[in-house]
């Protein structure tokens, strides 16, 4: 049979493991969630048994627990601390080097060394992924992506490939990328991707989605959509059959209960309309109360994007390089000009996060920059809940005259 | 061309302008940026010390050379001041919109500059010198802190001289030798003859000043839309990638740093955005 984008087909949970066996042997470096550190982080997998079967979460604000479940489901939790931004838009990334005398052009990293000037550096790369050659380069494949990190990945080609100085290096990895997506059956407290109109299915941007479906006698599968024709051929790699039409019935209604099972809502009709008019509101001193402008938010949140850049040289003096890496519109840095900082105050930066995030994101990029994923709200040391002050602004406007 | 890597430029001349104010010719070394228009700026590196954004400040007919004032406040802006001819810097851009030069078609041109705010207009005046019949009058005004802040000062004399060119100047502490007018560049406004219908106006200075600038200017009749105004904020890419450069909706490294009044009015308002 050769499957088609039109066709749902059905693989058994052992699966998994020749599809992961198959990506490898293809040449990609597969990276799924997997337990680490008492949290379900993202990380290269060697095998598909370190998919974090039977293990859930729960959250809250300002919490994130594993938890056993009843059943042995490999994707039944929500959005870790980590998301693929870690590997599509790294942390901490080097950009060139030179020397510094100016005897030689900038080198940009990622170009072979043979094309590489005298006088540039031959030390060794501490951070592989930014320095190698395209050929050296890991090609990913994103095993598990759920549905909200889908849409934040079609966010962030949109802020970082979309505009008219594209991010090249960051062009050159997303194009590499092969991504199976997860449909997500079970979302978490702090979950609300279907306000977002991010999830919990899956419409595009993925290769394969998969949804998984466990019986009550113990049966364990996954339906299956091809994203293009030209993903196929992997799946015929895998055992497969056609899913019957009770079966992606069954599929298709986990994922509408899901819809309806999300931990948290955020209204947004009016809602870049709202934060705009929202500027000078006194709720964001209350926001500053509590806020401790440790910057995780944006850490987790799979569309934060900002960088900064940081200039260095060798103990000799002779040799400088550029690294980009990730800033905080919470650093008192970040708005740093001569004669100060712009954003002095906490309630000018937790409202120029949340106010860019639901608002000015749709002027600079044509959308929300939020997907609804939660992870703000969990990673948040003191629980502070984007809904919930969301839901206080808009409170506060309807209770006033 | 990938904007990420800064081409090499060589230091061809470093004027002193000012104590603290630099004035750099640079002459390409690799290929050259494309040419940048008024109000445009580049990201100027200091090899090993880092990188800063830095208005074009030149005659913008003169192609391959390219001309930035700088005012040395940091470690990177002093290290590029410092910068001797032969020295090789690093040169990123052009980034950013520039100055609307083809609104001030058949009027009056108002150049006000407070500081280093006179550099990146210096090209507005340069353009209007290349085509003088394009404009009615210019009329620019100047304001600095001390008499020893003043920039291009001789130039300044010389545009003065000719005619429709008006040069008007004042500072904040003037010196015992200082016989100019004495206060904040808004007070020379409320002395120049305007005609606020045909008059287009071309402001870049300390932020504040440029807001008592144009609500000055909107006081005497001049429309928001034709008050342009260059803004500041930091900046790490020039790209519209990094995201330090935001004011509300804008990424001034894309959608500015010249704007006109209109559009920021309520941003420029607005405290800490």
């Amino acid at each position: 049979m050769a499957p088609d984008t039109t066709t749902t087909s059905v693989i058994d949970v052992s699966a998994l493991g020749i599809l992961v066996t198959t990506l490898q042997r293809r040449g990609f470096t597969v990276i799924g969630p997997t337990v680490r550190d008492g949290a379900i982080v993202l990380a290269e997998l060697t095998s598909a048994d370190e998919l974090p079967f039977g293990t859930g979460v729960r959250l809250d604000g300002g919490r994130y627990r594993l938890r056993a479940r009843d059943d042995r489901a490999a994707f039944g939790h929500a959005a870790g601390p980590q998301s693929w931004k870690t590997y599509l838009h790294p942390a901490r990334e080097r950009l060139w080097s030179a020397p510094r005398d100016g005897s030689a052009a900038p080198e940009p990293s990622g170009t072979p060394r043979s094309m590489v000037s005298t006088g540039a550096s031959t030390e060794p790369e501490t951070y592989p992924a930014s320095g190698m050659s395209t050929e050296q380069r890991p090609r990913y494949a994103f095993l598990g992506v759920r549905p909200c990190d889908l849409r934040a990945i079609g966010i962030l080609d949109r802020v970082l490939a979309g505009g008219a100085h594209p991010d090249a290096a960051y062009q050159t990895r997303r194009d590499g990328i092969l991504v199976i997506a997860v449909e997500c059956t079970e979302p978490g407290e702090t979950c609300f991707c279907t306000s977002m109109g991010a999830g919990p299915g899956a419409d595009d941007g993925f290769d394969l989605a998969l949804t998984e479906l466990i019986d009550d006698d113990g049966g364990h599968h996954f339906t299956v959509r091809i994203g293009t024709e030209a993903d196929a051929d992997l799946l015929r790699d895998l055992p497969h059959e056609c899913a019957d039409a009770a079966t992606r019935e069954r599929s298709a209604q986990a994922v509408a209960d899901a819809a309806n099972n999300m931990g948290r809502t955020m209204e947004t009709a009016g809602l870049r309309e709202l934060m705009v008019r929202n500027r000078n509101s006194t709720h964001w001193d209350d926001v500053a109360s509590r806020c401790l402008t440790c910057g995780n938010c944006t850490m987790v949140c799979p569309t934060c994007f900002c960088t900064t850049t940081e200039d260095v040289t060798d103990l000799t003096g002779e040799h400088a390089e550029r690294w980009r890496r990730w800033d905080s519109c919470f650093d008192l840095d970040f708005s740093y000009i001569h004669g100060g900082s712009v954003r002095t105050s906490t309630a000018s930066r937790y409202r120029q996060w949340a106010t860019h995030k639901l608002s000015t994101w749709h002027d600079q990029f044509g959308s929300s920059g939020c997907v609804g994923c939660g992870r703000c709200i969990a990673w948040c040391p003191v629980g502070i809940d984007l809904t919930a002050e969301v839901a206080a602004l808009r409170a506060a406007e309807e209770g006033s005259p | 061309m990938n904007h990420v890597v800064p081409r090499r430029y060589r230091v061809v001349d470093n004027v002193e302008e000012t104590y603290d104010t630099t004035t750099l010719t640079l002459e390409p070394i690799d290929a050259a940026i494309a040419a940048p228009a008024p109000g445009q700026f580049t990201m100027l590196t200091s090899f090993g010390v880092g990188e800063v954004p830095v208005s074009v400040s030149g005659d913008l007919h003169e192609h391959t050379s390219l001309v930035h004032t700088l005012r040395a406040v940091g470690a990177v802006t002093t290290s590029l001041a410092t910068a001797r001819p032969g020295n090789v810097l690093g040169v990123r851009g052009p980034f950013g919109t520039g100055w609307d030069l083809a609104a001030g078609m058949g009027r009056d041109l108002v150049v006000i500059a407070g500081g280093i705010g006179l550099a990146p207009l210096r090209p507005v005046l340069y353009a209007a010198l290349a085509a003088p019949s394009s404009f009615r009058r210019v009329i620019t005004l100047i304001g600095a802190r001390t008499p020893r802040d003043l920039l291009y000062g001789r130039q300044m004399s010389t545009l003065s001289a000719r005619p429709r060119f008006d040069v008007w100047t004042t500072v904040d502490h003037p010196s015992p030798d200082w016989c100019g007018s004495v206060g904040v560049v808004t007070t020379l406004l409320e002395r120049v003859p305007l005609d606020p219908e045909h008059t287009v106006a071309y402001v870049c200075g300390p932020e504040a000043m440029m807001r008592f600038a144009a609500e000055a200017l909107l006081d005497r009749g001049v429309p928001a839309k034709q008050v342009q105004v260059s803004l500041e904020r930091n900046m790490r890419c020039g790209a519209g990638l990094c995201g330090h450069c935001q004011l509300g909706p804008l990424l001034l490294c894309r959608d500015g740093p010249v704007n006109t009044y209109d559009q920021v009015l309520s941003l420029m308002t607005t405290k800490e955005l």
